[in-house]
């Protein structure tokens, strides 16, 4: 290139710089697990039902063992014998690795290959012969605890029914009470239909058993590499010391990557059976229909108010559809997440929430896709009841939720059902917002073209604009109130100097594109005066970095941004006690500036980051009780969870002859704290943007009446494309969270959590609909125009 | 079957099975690991290269069918050590977040701007709108490759890659 710019210098702190691991990727540098070869690897490939409901009455896999490139067929009476054929769920359930007795959803795995390639592996499937007998299939949520459905878990003893638990939050007689006196009741029954977050990198994992050394190392799409550790340790009884879980560049996680699935223990086992290294890599439609779905809550919501607007509580009672098994991954004391954070941004008298879990037969896992633990379905539900409550207010939505929305020194504020929000200006927020988007003037354009005489031919489109508010919660969490399978929510870090001024950081967090080699490198930078170019972060290799319960729920950021925080002051202090040695002076005397100890009053008198490290490393005599080198370790456990938030505001156009919606604008206001690297927060919400985007339109995993997933590939599982996104806009508000070292608060999920609603209520002000249940197809557009919406989550024959 | 092709400027000739497909002669035989693999249906396109100078969806051609054709994947941007403009232009307006999908972007954007240097931001979007990206929301990846336009004469670039 001749003609580039001089690129900006780094700036040695927060601020907007390049990504240090873009190096790699633009030159297809990455290392993803399908990318691993290792010598005499073989392939592995997973059988899967084509039945939702059956018993597996017999199964022939002679023909596969016979293929001459077939090295091993795992079924579910080998794991039996090697009992392994259950393994634990995230939600204290059990989940089968192979079916043994039944199949319960389609797609579920059956048998597994092992072959000496990716082709012979497929080819062996097809020599395998099942024979199932079908059972009834329940695939409607709200049918499965009706007396006469097929009882899904008959493996648990005594089980009758598809109840998995009921859960309760708030304050039920107090807001039975608000409801009896309130001057305006609303109800509305919504659903967030299943939907899936589809990295463009599917699962996968390379699993190499070192006999001689008794040493299992596994190359795996997951984003909580230590906890897999733990889990493997405990499931397979293995010696944890022997395990190694390496995740290496991950090509998108969104949850799809926390939990453990069959394909991760069929390759180990597979290594083990055969003694050679075995790569499993699913593929799209396996990815689609087997691994962690996300949302499946069906909500029935009420709201109160009175008549001028103020909203005076909230109920709702929830069906959550969790598919055949229970493996939600979320705090073990929630089991439906935090979802009880539905009172949203609002200051409400009382609020009552009850979540019912049952089983169908569809796949199992439930907190997938950049949800904060069910945030994203709190927030739905609560702006959606907004809406429904300004259109029968007859109130403008921005005026309604300006008069309701918390105000600033309301916080640290006591949730009705018991969350503790560290900071905010919601106001200032929501105006900023309505200012960028020049909402009086959207709604003078709203109105002119409503009134404007019909024109001839094909109907104008019918403008809509649409407002969210949200407050995530996230970064979980105090380990007093918070573990999952027993591992409290805190996570480790480890900063050293070496003695040349570089620095190497470890984490216990993984990226999986969020780009954590540059920000934690820039928060060391902050805190040391080092530049981050001179910082190496190591992470996603369980044998080279600290414990910790890794990415999602936004939690990198909140927890272990905070853990490396303290670590480089630990690392800052220590220096001070060495730089006081350096230059003969009282520790006291010595005052920090980015980069250097200097005495006070005499700021030449100094010594820099670098030649406290060198001499860390040295001859020098140590103060009484300081060790040599330069490093500290931190772990750290979250005093409470952090509570980002935003405003955003959508404008569509809907073509009333078809139901297609264009989105127009979409501005989102986002207050996450401060900004360690502006870029790569903006970068967060694009993302998430363009998520909420597609569900709200596009995506949903449904099933037919027998039990067959219709979202299995990209042909029936749409996407947004960059046809489908607008240019985003962006705004940003700063309030910095008073509990967390840096004040930051966690952007990951910001966007995805608060844009459905904003879109969603887009769509119903264009088309003056109270509400439609996404996604928001032209079919179901064109339909809800007719008074007819649609179900989206059952195709009824 | 004997498959001989042109890949990055390289010919290279591999003994495979008729039914092999391109995006796994690339990434198992040949270990050109930057182009992925994502989808079996041909929507998502983080599997583009291309042959013959046109964009193709590799997980859709056989390496039969490449046979006696030139390929250029990722690899085969940076030019004696010098990034591709596409490549720099990623990098600097942050169009890439897990990067899985950016080789197959920047290979369409490179073809591109080859035909049409100074697009519009419309151009760019239908250009990319058969691949998907979930990370960046698309917004950065069309500023990068406006920055690539920006930044670089694109017939140069055109030339080099048709030189033999």
């Amino acid at each position: 290139m001749t003609t580039a710019e001089a690129p900006p210098a780094n700036p040695v702190g927060f601020g907007r710089m390049t990504r240090k691991e873009d190096a790699r990727f633009v030159r297809g540098k990455g290392t993803y697990v399908d990318d691993v070869v290792l010598p005499g690897m073989l392939h592995g490939a997973v059988l899967r039902s084509n039945l939702a409901h059956a018993r597996i009455v017999s199964m022939d896999t002679s023909a596969a063992e016979a293929h001459p490139k077939v090295k091993a067929v795992i079924t579910g009476k080998t794991l039996e014998g090697l009992k392994l054929a259950w393994m634990p769920s995230l939600s204290h359930d059990v989940v089968p690795v192979l079916a043994t007795d039944k199949v319960r959803y389609q797609g579920q795995e059956v048998a597994f290959v092992v072959a000496e390639d990716r082709y012979s592996a497929r080819d062996a499937l097809e020599l395998i012969e099942v024979d199932y007998e079908p059972l009834p299939p329940v695939m409607d949520a709200r049918e499965a605890l009706s007396p006469g459905s097929a009882v899904i878990r008959d493996d648990i003893e005594g089980k009758a029914d598809n109840h998995i638990f009921d859960w309760e939050a708030g304050d039920r007689s107090a807001t039975d009470q608000v409801f009896e006196r309130a001057e305006v009741v609303v109800t509305q029954d919504m659903l967030y239909p299943r939907v899936h977050p589809a990295p463009m990198e599917t699962c996968g994992a390379v699993a190499h058993m070192d006999k001689v050394s008794g040493k299992l190392t596994i190359w795996c799409t997951t984003q909580a590499p230590h906890a897999h550790r733990t889990l493997y340790a405990l499931v397979a009884g293995l010696p944890e010391h022997k395990i190694r879980v390496i995740s290496p560049d991950i090509g998108g996680g969104f949850g799809n990557k926390v939990g453990i699935y069959p394909g991760y223990v069929l390759a180990v086992v597979g290594s083990i059976l055969t003694g050679a290294p075995v790569k499993w890599t699913e593929d799209r439609s396996e990815n689609l229909m087997s691994t962690s779905f996300a949302r499946d809550y069906h909500m029935h919501g009420e709201i109160a108010s009175t008549r001028d607007g103020r909203i005076t509580g909230l109920r709702v009672k929830v069906l959550a559809d969790h598919g055949a098994f229970n493996n939600t991954a979320q705090p073990s004391k929630f089991p439906a997440g935090f979802f009880h954070v539905f009172t949203g941004s609002y200051d409400l008298e009382a609020a009552h929430c009850e979540v019912t879990g049952v089983y169908t037969n569809k796949a199992p896992g439930g907190v997938a896709y950049a949800c904060s633990f069910r945030v994203t379905e709190a927030v739905y539900l609560v702006e959606r009841m907004v809406d429904c409550l300004a259109d029968e207010l007859g109130m403008d939505p921005a005026e309604l939720r300006l008069k309701n929305l918390l105000r600033p020194e309301q916080f640290p504020y006591m949730s009705k059902t018991g969350w503790e929000y560290d900071s905010g200006d919601y106001p200032r927020a929501l105006r900023l917002a309505m200012d960028i988007a020049g909402y009086e003037q959207l709604r003078a354009e709203q109105e002119r073209r409503r009134r404007a005489p019909a024109p001839q031919g094909a109907p104008a489109p019918l403008m809509g604009i649409g407002v969210s508010f949200f407050t995530e919660t996230v970064g979980a969490g105090p380990r007093k109130h918070m573990d999952i399978l027993g591992l409290g929510m805190a996570d480790g870090a480890e900063v050293r100097v070496h003695p040349t001024g570089k620095a190497v950081v470890r984490l216990s967090v993984q990226t999986q594109g969020q780009g954590h080699e540059t920000t934690f490198a820039q928060i060391v930078a902050e805190q040391l005066g080092i530049p981050p170019e001179d910082i190496e972060v190591v992470h996603g290799d369980t044998d080279n970095t600290p414990f910790g319960l890794g990415t999602y729920g936004s939690r990198s950021t909140p927890v272990s941004g905070a853990a490396v925080a303290v670590a480089a002051r630990r690392v800052r202090d220590k220096a001070r006690l060495i730089a006081s040695a350096m230059l003969e002076v009282d520790p006291d005397d010595l005052e920090w500036e980015k980069g250097r100890w200097f005495v006070r009053g005499n700021p030449t008198s100094a010594r820099t980051i670098q030649e406290i490290a060198l001499a860390a490393h040295g001859p020098l005599e140590l103060p009484e009780g300081v060790e040599g080198h330069l490093d500290a370790q931190c772990v750290y456990d979250p005093p409470n969870l952090t509570y980002p938030y935003g405003a955003y505001i959508c404008v569509v156009d809907v073509d009333p002859g078809t139901g297609v919606v264009k989105v127009r604008r979409f501005v989102a206001v986002d207050d996450c704290g401060p900004r360690i690297n502006p870029m790569i927060v903006e970068g967060q919400v694009h993302g998430g943007l363009a998520d909420g985007l597609g569900m709200a339109l596009m995506q949903v995993i449904a099933f037919d009446t027998d039990g067959n997933c219709l979202g299995g590939s990209f042909m029936d599982y749409l996407l947004p494309t960059s046809m489908e996104c607008p240019s985003w806009e962006l705004g940003e508000t700063v309030t910095p969270s008073p509990h967390h070292p840096l004040g930051c608060k966690g952007v990951g999920e910001s966007a995805t959590v608060g844009s459905p609603a904003a879109v969603v209520n887009a769509v119903m002000d264009a088309i003056g609909v109270r509400h439609a249940d996404m996604p928001l197809t032209p079919a179901q557009v064109w339909r809800a125009m007719q008074g007819r919406p649609l179900r989206t989550d059952l195709a009824l024959a | 079957m004997q498959v001989t092709m042109t890949v990055n400027g390289e010919q290279v000739t591999r003994d495979v099975e008729p039914r092999l497909l391109l995006v796994h002669f690339l990434r198992d035989d040949l270990g050109l690991t930057g182009t992925h693999w994502g989808c079996d249906t041909s929507n998502c396109g983080v599997c583009a290269v291309w042959m013959d100078g046109e964009p193709v969806k590799s997980c859709t051609v056989l390496a039969a069918m490449a046979s006696g054709h030139e390929i250029r994947t990722v690899e085969g941007l940076e030019r004696e050590g010098q990034l591709d403009p596409v490549q720099e232009g990623f990098i600097q307006e942050h169009g890439l977040q897990c990067g899985f999908c950016t080789p197959g972007m920047m290979m369409t954007a490179r073809y591109l701007l080859d035909r049409n240097p100074h697009p519009t931001d419309e151009e760019i979007r239908e250009a990319i709108s058969g691949q998907i990206c979930r990370c960046t929301g698309y917004e950065n990846i069309v500023r990068a490759v406006r920055w690539a336009a920006r930044h670089a004469a694109a017939g140069q670039a055109r030339e080099e890659v048709s030189a033999p």
